[in-house]
């Protein structure tokens, strides 16, 4: 399969920038190896206490430029979760804060040429997501009891429909994690395959000045995709939240 | 030859798979025009549906990525 | 690009993926990211709980408290603005009407003392005019006289020198009836 670009001319290999590879040698990745996951993870962390820890050491009134970022990134974040998931969701608005800027400095990092894009792997967004979903779960069942089922109930439609509608409800509310998940993973992916699909075809001389052009345009998009699916997944995540702890205006 | 047969089934199967994109593309045109219509018909109420924009926009794009997904499967790990 | 091959070959050699497959897919390596994950969340979290989140909120609650103290008392100033020009405008009007007080009664006692003035002039000018005219009644009182003895004289030398007797009483008589007359 690594050959099939090479036959026609071209060396396009979209999938290589996402293998995880050891950092200090070895051949296997274990659980407890330090490889380019963990590189870039730690960059993310660094990212998000320089914005917020260091950028807002000095605590002034009148705040910095960094400081300024760090109030408004919180100041948002903070709206959302009260708008809404309501006044009882907002003790959940460090979980959020984590996730939103988790994603989003994932996001940002892996449009850096040659980093590691981390929130691309299916396998970190489905554990955010599963965490997502069972906390959700969790805590419908703990503030709720049973009455977390009568979400799947619709009272509001006709008698005969409600069994077809509390499946389906029931079918959508399993598919949220896999939506949330596949979701990020994908518009990541995707972006940076397209970009190195593109990139590929510099090879061709005619082709290479639109080929500048057209990786300028999509790394553009990129940034914005990286912005508002960090986005997506933090407003997503309130508004599952809002079933567990909101009121029943579902 | 059996392998080139599978090969083909493959690509067909990938072009196949990207239609899919299409439908998302047309499902966040639909999203973002009415939202548009609607933003100019009573601006003022449009930056608090801000936030149900964006949902319906990644709700309709989730579709496409998954046909996007089965496209890569199928390249890749089938 | 080809180098980038090689070493992708190289690295996704373990786990028997492929050289360029799907790395996504290659559950071997699930644990290790999940493990990072977990760990790299927690670090968030325990940095934002312990850290980064209260002094945030304390900056924000702190100015929204200093913004409001400051507009307390920025409202506070302008009320007293308020109150002290309200007492420059009553000082204004109180000045004003001392102003025209004080012009009206100057204004009184002026025409108090050009009236006395007046009066005592006019009294004056009567006092001057009565005494002259007591002068001009006895001058010509004083002329009467005069002209009656002139006439009497006259009179008496008249007659005498038509050779009558003079009788001096019957010519002050007639004098004085001529006179009268």
């Amino acid at each position: 399969m690594a050959t099939e670009g090479e036959g026609s001319g071209f060396a396009i290999h979209p999938m290589d920038q996402f293998v995880i590879k050891p950092l200090f040698g070895g051949e296997h990745v274990h659980w407890y190896t330090i490889s380019n996951v963990t590189l870039w993870m730690a960059l993310a962390v660094l990212c998000i206490v320089l914005l917020l820890v260091v950028g807002t050491a000095k605590r002034s009134i009148i705040p910095s430029r960094v400081q300024s970022v760090a109030e408004l990134v919180y100041g948002f974040i903070y709206n959302m979760v009260e708008e809404v998931t309501g006044h009882d969701g907002v003790k959940y608005f460090p979980y959020v804060m984590t996730l939103f800027l988790f994603i989003l400095f994932s996001n940002l990092l892996g449009l850096l040429p040659m980093s590691f894009a981390t929130t691309s792997h299916v396998a970190v967004t489905v554990v955010l997501a599963l965490m997502v979903f069972v906390g959700v779960t969790v805590l419908g069942f703990m503030r709720k009891g049973v009455g977390f089922l009568g979400m799947f109930w619709v009272s509001s439609a006709p008698l005969a429909l409600r069994p077809i509608l509390a499946l389906i409800e029931v079918i959508s509310y399993f598919v949220r994690p896999v939506s949330h998940s596949i979701r990020l993973a994908g518009n990541i992916l995707a972006g940076h395959a397209v970009i190195k699909v593109i990139a590929g075809f510099a090879t061709l001389v005619v082709a290479s000045p639109f080929v500048v052009g057209a990786v300028g345009a999509i790394y553009g998009l990129e940034l914005l995709v990286a912005v508002v699916q960090a986005y997506v997944f933090t407003i997503l995540t309130c508004v599952y939240l809002r079933d567990a702890v909101g009121d029943a205006h579902h | 030859m059996e392998g080139d047969i599978a090969q083909m089934g493959k690509f067909i199967g990938a072009g196949l798979a990207t239609i899919g994109l299409g439908g998302a593309g047309i499902g966040v045109g639909t999203i973002a025009g009415n939202f548009l219509a609607g933003a100019l018909r009573n601006p003022s109420a449009a930056p608090g549906q801000m936030a149900n924009l964006f949902v319906g926009i990644a709700f309709a794009e989730a579709l496409g990525i998954f046909s996007f997904l089965i496209a890569l499967l199928l390249m890749f790990a089938v | 690009m080809a180098t980038g091959t090689e070493t992708a070959a190289e690295a996704a050699g373990h786990g028997g993926g492929h050289a360029v497959g799907m790395p996504q897919l290659d559950f071997s390596t699930w644990p290790h990211q999940i493990f990072w994950l977990l760990v790299t969340l927690v670090v968030i979290y325990l940095v934002l709980t312990r850290l980064a989140l209260p002094r945030i909120g304390g900056v924000l609650a702190e100015r929204s408290g200093i913004i409001t103290k400051d507009i307390a008392i920025a409202d506070d100033l302008k009320q007293k603005a308020l109150k002290a020009e309200r007492a420059y405008n009553d000082a204004l009007a109180q000045a004003r009407a001392d102003a025209a007080r004080i012009v009206a009664e100057a204004r009184a006692a002026i025409q108090a003392d050009l009236d006395a003035a007046t009066a005592r002039a006019d009294a004056q000018i009567m006092a001057k005019a009565a005494e002259s005219e007591g002068r001009i009644s006895e001058i010509r009182a004083g002329a009467l006289d005069a002209v009656t003895e002139v006439a009497q004289d006259t009179a008496h030398e008249i007659v005498a020198a038509l050779g009558g007797k003079a009788d001096a009483g019957s010519i002050t008589a007639a004098v004085a009836a001529r006179l009268k007359e």
